[in-house]
């Protein structure tokens, strides 16, 4: 019984939560890379795109609360991911038309184009701010809780208690929804191949007659796709504020490089690598193994690693030791 | 002296705009923003030598800020005994397990060759060492932040001269950068920014986390100054009689010896506090002026040769035999030590010291954008980047606040979008910034001031 309710604790307090805090920056993980495979450069303006494609689902969201369109149990939200892609993709494409093609066609250094992108994150967190303000604000709606704990221990007996939010799960499905479909499009359709190959090699690409435009407009829009949907998942789980979405930038940067910048899937698994490591690294143990370990042993200190304080140290200092070790990051030349 | 002209004449108009600060708005603004400016200054000098002597993306501005003003507290603050007494052995003990574990570290890495026993081996000497000091600091950390939490809960600092600490700041950012370059030079650009960026986001989080250190987000305030305080100016006679002096025409209209005593002590207050800030203000200028001339040199001589070479192309200067690891390394650790320094001067500037507020946007972007907009690789460039930047960063509300008036003057105040454009006026800061990156970026690539190659 103690060793259920064990793990139990650690599903609820680690393992759940990792997970759905994992496929947001998984989706934002896949964005940096897909942008840094294909266009070449580091985009600093990633938290901030995110953000910004979120914007519109809030707003939109309110829009719809207050003519009563909803969506039952279900987080109006979802229902405004569409037209806040569309919005994120136009955006970017704009971004593209008027800033980045100028430095593509020039063929300028990436640090020339990071640079750039700096330049993009201040506009466009000033669009932001200026649109929706730099507040707090909680758009989630519809059923909180699939599982509350009291139900859970009811249920089963147990004294430990299982929560699972709407959120978690919607944030699970969704991802692998978006990521099966995306790496199904990367792998098996013609345009997705085409893409691949542009990345990997971008003179012998041309050479085979691949149109670079197109390569480049599909990248945006699956950039969009993913950006709006991390953004909002996040923001549903959590709550949106610009301030927070910039930030997230760096865990973000963090798991597309320990997955090995460039490969979507690396930065897939980076992403729960990066989520799992800031959690387990950061969780107090202590009732976990008074669980496990007979009375006589049980621990007297939290039995915890680092204090929460240093979750974002901790996915970096992820980063810095891959970096150190495996450069190239640690799922190097995995493929699906 | 003619291609000079474009370097006056745009350090002229910048001293004119803070000028007509001082004339519309107040001279006390406008001294704060030229201190301001001066420290900006500093920054970009610092991020200009790593940028634009070498090529080096450094975004890790924020975390040797950060340590520069830690620097301030660690050396100023006046030591607190008790807490000495209730955790100081812990302290001491877990700083000699840190240099156990280092030099250990470095004895596995000279006597085993590189394989995977090794890496083993480093990973737990880290793991053991990090389980010791957890052990060891744990209650003498506890016992310190014990110790008057509301006042002090801290080691306190060492009691020293503030200005010391400008160059213990200096050091600290410098041995920061020490690391970090051996950990990260080796990267590609942009993943070098990207180590960067994040290794500061560990160092501010150390700090601002570490309460025993430097209160951490409480905050230290109420530091040491290097010049006088404005109170002491106000009650000693000499300064009471300047700004007699100096106002005297004012004073003498004044007919009633009562109305004249209000006006006197009025000017006394407002002059106290802009001559404290003419004073850090000389400081600052102290320290550019120095900073230029040593940079100036340091440009245009074979080392600064050299740089420029390896920047431009790194496998022509290897294959001269130039050191380019070395070189890398040496501008990295001068040019975060820079940024140290003007990190160290803007908390004696501020007078307090604030974990909570460094974020990258503020201290790592702003930065750069300053570098960028000046003129890569001329340090006049990144000293008028610094002015530019810093007095739009400032003045881009009430230029915003006024624009939006103007345009917005045949609505009526009720207006839905009037209002909400007008609360929103300080955010069209980050607007103008960001336009103005993209259009130097695109229409002038070099900077207000380009670098000037002078054929010697």
């Amino acid at each position: 019984m103690d060793f259920l309710n064990a793990i139990i604790l650690l599903l609820n307090y680690t393992i759940i939560p990792a997970l759905s805090y994992g496929s947001q920056l998984a989706l934002g993980a896949i964005f940096v890379t897909l942008v840094y495979g294909v266009l070449r450069f580091a985009n600093f303006a990633t938290g901030d795109m995110m953000s910004f494609g979120t914007m519109f689902a809030v707003l939109l969201t309110f829009y719809f609360q207050s003519i009563g369109i909803n969506l039952g149990f279900l987080p109006t939200a979802l229902l405004t991911i569409p037209f806040a892609i569309i919005m994120m993709i136009l955006y970017m494409l704009s971004i593209d038309k008027f800033v980045f093609s100028y430095y593509r066609i020039k063929k300028s250094p990436p640090v020339v184009l990071a640079m750039v992108s700096v330049g993009v994150m201040f506009v466009t967190q000033a669009i932001i701010r200026i649109i929706i303000g730099p507040f707090d604000r909680r758009f989630l709606d519809g059923e909180k809780f699939i599982l509350k704990a009291t139900e859970f221990k009811e249920m089963t007996g147990l004294s430990e208690g299982l929560t699972i939010k709407s959120t978690q799960v919607i944030t699970i499905v969704v991802t692998i929804i978006v990521v099966s479909i995306m790496f199904w499009f990367l792998n098996k359709t013609k345009t997705g191949k085409s893409m691949r190959a542009y990345s990997d090699n971008e003179d012998l690409a041309l050479l085979s007659g691949i149109d670079p435009k197109k390569v480049v407009l599909i990248t945006w829009v699956i950039a969009g796709i993913l950006a709006t949907i991390g953004g909002v998942l996040y923001g549903l789980d959590k709550s949106y504020k610009p301030f927070v979405y910039f930030n997230n930038m760096l865990p973000i940067f963090a798991a597309a490089i320990v997955g090995g910048i460039g490969n979507p899937l690396g930065a897939f698994l980076g992403g729960y690598v990066v989520a799992f490591g800031e959690i387990l690294i950061t969780y107090a143990y202590k009732k976990f193994f008074t669980y496990i370990l007979p009375e006589s042993l049980e621990p007297n200190s939290l039995m915890q690693l680092l204090s929460t304080d240093y979750k974002f140290a901790v996915s970096f200092s992820i980063l810095v030791i891959v970096l150190l070790f495996r450069p190239s990051g640690i799922f190097k030349g995995l493929r699906l | 002296m003619k291609q000079y002209l474009n370097v006056v004449t745009a350090y002229i108009i910048m001293f004119t705009l803070i000028i007509l600060v001082g004339i519309f708005q107040s001279w006390s603004q406008a001294l704060s923003i030229l201190n301001y400016c001066l420290i900006s200054a500093v920054m970009t000098i610092g991020a200009n030598i790593q940028w634009g002597y070498a090529g080096l993306i450094n975004f890790g501005i924020m975390g040797y800020t950060a340590l520069g003003g830690l620097a301030v507290v660690l050396v100023s603050v006046a030591p607190v005994p008790e807490a000495w007494k209730a955790g100081g052995i812990n302290m001491i003990g877990s700083l000699g397990i840190i240099a156990a574990m280092i030099i250990s570290i470095r004895y596995v890495l000279k006597k085993i060759h590189k394989s995977k026993k090794r890496n083993y081996l480093i990973a737990g000497i880290i793991l053991i060492g990090i389980l010791l000091i957890r052990l060891v600091a744990g209650p003498g950390i506890e016992s310190i932040e014990a110790v008057e939490p509301a006042k002090t809960g801290f080691l306190g600092g060492l009691g020293m001269p503030i200005l010391f600490s400008w160059i213990v700041g200096a050091f600290f950012a410098g041995g920061l950068a020490y690391i970090i370059g051996k950990i990260a030079l080796g990267l590609r650009a942009d993943y070098l920014a990207i180590a960067t960026l994040l290794i500061a986001e560990i160092v501010v989080s150390i700090i601002k986390h570490e309460d025993w250190l430097a209160r951490g987000v409480k905050n230290v305030i109420g530091l040491k100054r290097p010049v006088p305080y404005e109170i002491d100016l106000q009650t000693s006679s000499w300064f009471i009689n300047l700004v007699e002096k100096f106002h005297s025409g004012k004073l003498k209209v004044i007919d009633t010896l009562s109305e004249r005593q209000d006006l006197l002590n009025q000017l006394v207050i407002d002059a106290s506090s802009v001559y404290v800030k003419l004073c850090m203000a000389g400081l600052f200028l102290t320290v550019v002026v120095i900073l230029l001339i040593v940079t100036q040199k340091a440009l245009y001589s074979p080392w600064g040769r050299k740089m420029r070479a390896i920047r431009d192309n790194e496998e022509a200067a290897s294959a001269m035999g130039k050191n380019v690891v070395k070189a890398h390394l040496l501008i990295f650790i001068l040019g975060s030590a820079v940024v140290g320094l003007a990190g160290a001067m803007m908390v004696t500037n501020d007078g307090l010291f604030t974990p909570g507020s460094y974020r990258p946007m503020r201290y790592t972007f702003v930065i750069w954008v300053m570098v960028i907009v000046g003129g890569t690789g001329n340090n006049f460039g990144a000293i008028l980047g610094g002015f530019v930047v810093w007095f739009l960063w400032v003045e881009a509300g009430p230029i915003a606040l006024y624009l939006i008036n103007f345009f917005t003057a045949h609505l009526p105040e009720t207006n839905v979008l009037k209002i909400h454009l007008i609360e929103s006026a300080s955010y069209f800061r980050f607007l103008m910034i960001g336009v103005g990156v993209l259009l130097i970026m695109r229409y002038r690539p070099q900077g207000i001031i380009p670098e000037k190659i002078i054929k010697q």
